[in-house]
């Protein structure tokens, strides 16, 4: 990335410096190719707004969230306490994520493990850069766009963030289409609760697949989702209906990057 | 001046409410059986769940048109039982309608609840054509296969009887009044029995007694077999949807709940001061905690009682990701069997002078298979669906706890996640050191 600051907390240290949030990447946003694209996006935005962030780069390991999740209690607090120890050393305060897991697993379950920290969700973030001023969205490539928004189970129905994406898109003038089952009666992906990291069960479909489908009766152009595991699952079923030429999965992160030619 | 009716009723009476305090003296026991969990905290929030989701049923309508039918019985139920009051001391003293003092109010009452019992008639009889005539999927799924499909219809009929019942005697008892008879004086607005009391009008007056006595005794007699049938059935939930929904989890539903056995191990195992080669504490006369669930007995009494308040409607099944692409887990299925399991300890305490001997068996693999819960994405929609805040998927977090820390039973795929976690940081073979090379990329 060119033209791009990431500082990480230990080079704000040195310097002297306290950053005004944490970008908590994730794994994903760390590692995975696609995914990578919306850290990036992300960064694009925050460096629009003059935002001061830092990062903990290799200092940040997994939330715990997928152990957690697959039953496994004792690696998951293993991995927060290690990370709670960094980001008090740090003294953090507040903490952005575009990872509706790891939003979800700092926010909720790091207190009780002495990790006390404001978390908001890369929505909810550029949702307030956008009501104090600090950053403007015009329609630019999307005015008038069909795009529909897939509820991530962590952001909606288990932190009851709704409202945030949702906003974001209406603001680049596209019209916003809700699908059959969407906020509380979101349909899942399939990918949460360390799905993402098996074989599904014996069955006659793959929930990502269900879950396009959804999308795709909606004529969208562009199916947005708030979370890069939903990304993957909606991409893949999109692909498995041969409709990638026509409908692209987006992140609403990339969406407002673009739509700024950023 | 011959007692017996009076006798016959107070016993009558006694029997019915002796075998339902009997059966829930059982069932509070066996919700008890649960390990313990603090929820008496927010007591406002929690009566304001209460009133809005047990009484006020808000999340029932989500789903309009049961919701409405849901209503019309659930108010008919609550309002027509007003009648039951007047109904037992009637039957204690041997006074007939002995609230009719209040003219015009009673008049009112008796008149509307006829207007209820006919709106339930309609409800019950849409709710029996949908389950067997409509076949709604979550009706026919094979969740139901056998006697809960029974018990289902049965609530039904039940309920048609009841109604009826109620019918004719106000409708004998509407034409008794008609023509003086002795001991029948003007009583009630018969709105709905009025259509039905001119049937009446030929007979000779001992008759139309015996048809109003008939139906008034096999009313009573109904509601009393009807409130013992419950223990037995899916529709406790008429009574425990109140203490269920009050005992509901309040915090987000992405927070799951904390080990904390797990917390004291791993604080001891980060501090650099703890002594590793420090005996054990002295306390451990108990054994040790295990980790997750197996069995009934290590689920959490709320958890029990979820179980008991289920009443099998399916909306969490059908909006289980998992259970509507094909996979055999079915979250209304995890309720019944936990109810199910919990029942049987219970009769095996009950078996054996109040101890639990091992039959060999647990909720774990011998009702729910490890297939089922790993198919669980973890997305709380069955929670989100149920009317009544049933948590089905904290059970199947516990026994995803069990399988893995007690049997090191997790898929193979999952293992080699969670070895990634546990050696590189990441769920996949990524070196940490590369966490921040999209950077440059």
């Amino acid at each position: 990335m060119e033209n791009s600051k990431v500082p990480t907390m230990a080079e704000m240290m040195m310097q002297g410096q306290q950053p005004e949030v944490l970008f908590w990447v994730g794994c994903s946003g760390s590692f995975d190719d696609r995914a990578k694209r919306i850290t990036k996006a992300f960064v694009r935005l925050l460096n629009q707004a003059n935002v001061s962030f830092a990062v903990l780069g290799t200092e940040e390991s997994c939330t715990g969230d997928p152990a957690k999740r697959a039953g496994n209690e004792f690696l998951f607090q293993m991995q927060a306490m290690a990370n709670i120890e960094v980001m008090n050393a740090y003294e953090v305060k507040k903490i952005v994520t575009a990872c509706p897991h790891c939003f979800n697993t700092i926010k909720n379950e790091y207190p009780e493990l002495g990790g006390n920290y404001e978390v908001v969700h890369h929505t909810e973030f550029l949702k307030s850069l956008l009501d104090e001023g600090r950053l403007t969205i015009e329609g630019g490539q999307f005015k008038g766009k069909k795009i529909t928004f897939h509820d991530p189970c962590y952001l909606g129905r288990a932190n009851n963030i709704f409202e945030a994406p949702r906003d974001l898109i209406e603001k680049l003038d596209a019209e916003l289409v809700e699908m059959k089952r969407s906020r509380r009666n979101g349909l899942c992906c399939g990918a949460g609760g360390a799905q993402m990291f098996k074989e599904p069960e014996k069955g006659n479909k793959d929930v990502n697949v269900e879950r396009t489908e959804d999308a795709l009766e909606t004529q969208p152009e562009i199916i947005a989702a708030g979370c890069p595991f939903c990304n993957t699952m909606l991409t893949d079923g999109v692909k498995a209906k041969n409709r990638e030429h026509d409908v692209k999965v987006m992140d609403v992160a990339e969406l407002i990057a673009n739509a700024k030619d950023l | 001046m011959s007692y017996i009716d009076n006798i016959l009723f107070v016993l009558l009476l006694a029997a019915g409410f002796g075998y339902f305090a009997f059966n829930v003296k059982k069932l509070v026991r066996n919700i008890k059986l649960g390990r313990d969990i603090d929820r008496s905290d927010n007591p406002g929030e929690r009566w304001g769940n209460m009133a809005l989701i047990a009484l006020g049923q808000s999340k029932m309508v989500k789903r309009p048109i049961a919701g409405i039918l849901h209503i019309i019985v659930y108010l008919g139920f609550i309002i027509i039982n007003i009648e039951l009051l007047e109904i037992i001391i009637d039957g204690i003293f041997g006074t007939h309608r002995l609230f009719g003092f209040m003219g015009g109010f009673y008049n009112f009452l008796i008149g509307s609840f006829e207007v209820l019992a006919v709106l339930v008639l309609v409800s019950v009889i849409a709710f029996l054509v949908r389950r067997n005539i409509i076949k709604l999927w979550r009706f026919v799924h094979s969740d139901l296969n056998g006697w809960p499909k029974s018990d289902a219809n049965y609530i039904l009929y039940f309920e048609i009887v009841l109604m009826t019942l109620f019918l004719i005697m106000n409708a004998a008892d509407n034409s008794l009044q008609l023509r003086g008879y002795e001991g029948y004086h003007t009583a009630g607005a018969y709105p709905v029995s009025g259509l039905i009391s001119p049937i009446f009008e030929n007979m000779p007056g001992a008759t139309v007694v015996a048809v109003e006595r008939m139906a008034w005794w096999l009313h009573i007699i109904g509601i009393l077999v009807f409130m013992n049938y419950l223990y037995y059935s899916k529709h406790l939930h008429i009574l425990l949807a109140f203490p269920n929904t009050y005992f509901a989890y309040l915090k987000p539903k992405g927070k799951f709940r904390n080990n904390e056995t797990v917390t004291r191990e791993v604080k001891l195992m980060m501090d650099p001061n703890a002594d590793p080669f420090a005996a054990q504490p002295a306390d451990t006369g108990a054994a040790p905690e295990k980790f997750g669930a197996k069995d009934v007995q290590d689920l959490h009494w709320v958890q029990l009682m979820n179980a008991y308040t289920c009443t099998e409607c399916g909306r969490c099944t059908s909006s289980c990701p998992a259970n509507i692409t094909g996979k055999k887990l079915s979250p209304r299925k995890i309720m019944m069997d936990t109810r199910d399991r919990l029942e049987e300890v219970g009769k095996n305490i009950d078996r054996n002078k109040g101890t639990f001997v091992d039959d060999g068996k647990t909720l774990l693999f011998d009702y729910i298979t490890p297939e089922e819960i790993w198919a669980c994405t973890t997305c709380n929609g069955c929670v989100e669906a149920c009317p009544v805040n049933i948590d089905p998927l904290s059970i199947i977090m516990d026994l995803r706890q069990y399988l893995v820390m007690e049997q090191s039973a997790a898929p193979m795929e999952l293992n080699n996640m969670m070895a990634n976690v546990e050696n590189n940081g990441a769920p996949w073979q990524y070196n940490q050191m590369d966490r921040l090379n999209w950077k440059d990329e």
